[in-house]
């Protein structure tokens, strides 16, 4: 099939691009890093946002508590940094999915807007909650062990790192999205009532997806933490009105529901903002806000949507005009 | 001939309103049988009832023997009672083809099966069927932007792509031109003989549910106002005079 092909190569393009990159441009890989984060934290997002329908402002959470897990075991496993380093991803790993169940066992049950005002609540408390308890520092935050090997390893080991962390979310979301479980939270999205009354099991696929989201976060969260060398309760870990807002909009800016549109919408957004704090420094926050006004107002749908609802029969939705097959229905 | 879905003196009111009381009656395996009543009278209420959508007051719903009321809507469904919607119910931004493969029987799934790809044998299936309902050329196209008629089409292939035991249809024909009417008719009668699905339609069309239906229950202000043939039926005063308000 030749949409298949062609999206073997895109893939291809620019997995080679993503390689090869910190030697292109070493001075950047601090900067790309972060784009592979934006590009997770889409993705992971749209896993409920987009593709089932429930929009969670408090997935930013799994993020803060993978950090946190993860510079903990650093701190205490009394491990060389590697294995620390590898230990704290699991346990993080662990302990966002578990974090994911018991929430979702609770929250999940709201629908609509109740979920998103919900989920918007446990960010803020995150963020309290970890500002008070000594244990990780409080207020003060928590330092990453330093990094062992020469001088820019640094830069380069959390970049392939990141890297692998995205092209894995990629295309394990790839794999769901086109088995069972796609269509099963598809389903949800469009009517839950109805994928009740056909006997889905609702609440199972619901909690499925966002501990599938938090796995992710809480992965990346422990390699940012570590990228960036200092945890602020607030403005790193549980920054929901940063990195919590803007994984809804890139989401909603590449198109929400589709696989490529979160990829696209936090490319554009992160070189825009790139951009904005280096031409317009001083008025990146205002420009910051002009651009998120735009996304709402032009591009409801995103990108893709846009595209999708401008050329539906390049997204497949055709009318099959051969004759219907022998044997008729009717 | 043993009853598939019996229901003994039901009652549901919400707040001071009595939507359902008293109601006994009793479905016969394989038969199609028909519900009907003024606008109202407490017909989907009914439905409601069995299916699970909420909590009766007293009475009792058995499907298949097994006593159903108290479990939660998709447990009844797996056991394999569905319904349809009066408003009809599909999923608008997934394709036809999905809608088929998402209502595939979810009866022993285990929690890693949600990980595979739908078997090829039920995207067959879903093509026989949505042939069977005659939208086989539209089955690319996004379910929410069929017309209201094709979409209700669509949920009964759906519904028979569940491989229901028995199918409860609230108005089916409702905003179906006469011609797709005379179809879907057709193909009720066909599901019922050859798939041997019970059926239990509510219906306003007059001329559809007697013409369908081999027994038929009359609701009237939540109550059951009369049952028996489509001729005892048509021919019973209390039912000339519930549809004409005289009741």
């Amino acid at each position: 099939m030749r949409p298949r092909t062609a999206s073997r190569w895109l893939l291809g393009g620019l997995l080679t691009l993503a390689l090869a990159a910190p030697w292109l441009v070493p001075a950047y890989r601090t900067q790309i890093s972060f784009l592979w984060v934006m590009i997770i934290f889409a993705l992971t997002w749209d896993t409920l946002g987009g593709q089932m329908g429930y929009n969670s402002f408090g997935n930013v959470v799994f993020f803060g508590v993978g950090m946190y897990a993860c510079a903990v075991v650093q701190r205490d496993a009394g491990l060389e940094y590697f294995p620390a380093l590898f230990l704290g991803m699991a346990v993080a790993a662990a302990l966002a999915v578990a974090l994911a169940a018991v929430l979702g066992s609770g929250l999940l049950g709201l629908r609509g807007q109740y979920f998103a005002i919900a989920t918007l609540g446990l960010g803020f408390a995150a963020g309290e909650f970890a500002s008070g308890w000594d244990f990780i520092g409080a207020g003060s935050g928590m330092v990453t062990p330093l990094y062992p090997g020469e001088v820019g390893g640094r830069e380069s080991f959390f970049y392939y790192l990141l890297l692998a962390l995205t092209v894995t979310t990629f295309l394990v979301l790839r794999r769901l999205y086109s088995g069972r479980f796609g269509l099963a939270i598809n389903a949800i999205r469009d009517d839950e009532d109805k994928a009740e009354a056909m006997g889905l099991h609702t609440t199972r696929y619901k909690t499925t997806a966002w501990c599938v989201s938090a796995t992710f976060l809480g992965l990346t969260g422990a390699a940012v933490g570590n990228l960036i060398g200092f945890i602020d309760p607030r403005d790193v870990a549980f920054a929901g009105p940063t990195f919590g807002v803007w994984m809804v909009l890139m989401a909603i800016l590449g198109g929400k529901g589709t696989l490529w549109g979160p990829v696209l919408g936090a490319a554009v957004f992160h070189v825009t903002q790139e951009l904005f704090w280096t031409y317009l420094l001083g008025w990146q926050r205002v420009a910051l806000g002009l651009l998120i006004l735009a996304i709402v107002l032009f591009f409801p749908v995103g990108i893709l949507g846009w595209a999708r609802e401008r050329w539906p029969e390049r997204f497949g939705h055709t009318v099959d005009e051969r004759p219907e097959p022998a044997e008729g229905g009717s | 001939m043993t009853a598939i879905l019996e229901v003994e003196r039901v009652r549901k009111t919400f707040g001071g309103v009595v939507a359902n009381d008293d109601i006994t009656l009793a479905v016969p395996a394989g038969k199609i049988v028909g519900l009907i009543g003024p606008n109202g009278s407490g017909k989907t209420t009914l439905f409601h009832s069995i299916v699970g959508y909420h909590l009766i007051d007293a009475g009792s719903v058995r499907f298949d023997g097994r006593e159903i009321s108290g479990l939660r809507v998709p447990r009844i469904a797996r056991r394999g009672l569905l319904r349809t919607f009066q408003q009809t119910r599909i999923y608008g931004k997934m394709t036809c083809l999905e809608n088929m493969l998402i209502s595939a029987p979810q009866r022993e799934r285990s929690w890693l099966s949600i990980l595979r790809r739908p078997p090829a044998a039920d995207e067959a299936k879903a093509e026989d069927l949505l042939e069977f309902v005659g939208l086989y050329a539209k089955r690319r196209l996004r379910a929410g932007d069929l017309s209201f008629g094709q979409q209700k089409l669509l949920e009964f292939g759906m519904a028979l792509m569940n491989e229901p035991r028995m199918l409860l249809l609230d108005e089916p024909t409702a905003g179906i031109n006469p011609t797709l009417i005379k179809a879907l008719m057709h193909r009720l009668r066909r599901v019922n003989e050859e798939l041997a699905i019970t059926l239990f339609v509510i219906e306003h069309n007059m001329s559809v549910i007697m013409n369908l239906a081999e027994y038929i229950y009359c609701l009237a202000h939540g109550e059951l106002l009369a049952e028996g043939r489509p001729e005892e039926i048509r021919a019973d005063q209390r039912v000339i005079d519930a549809y004409l308000g005289a009741h």
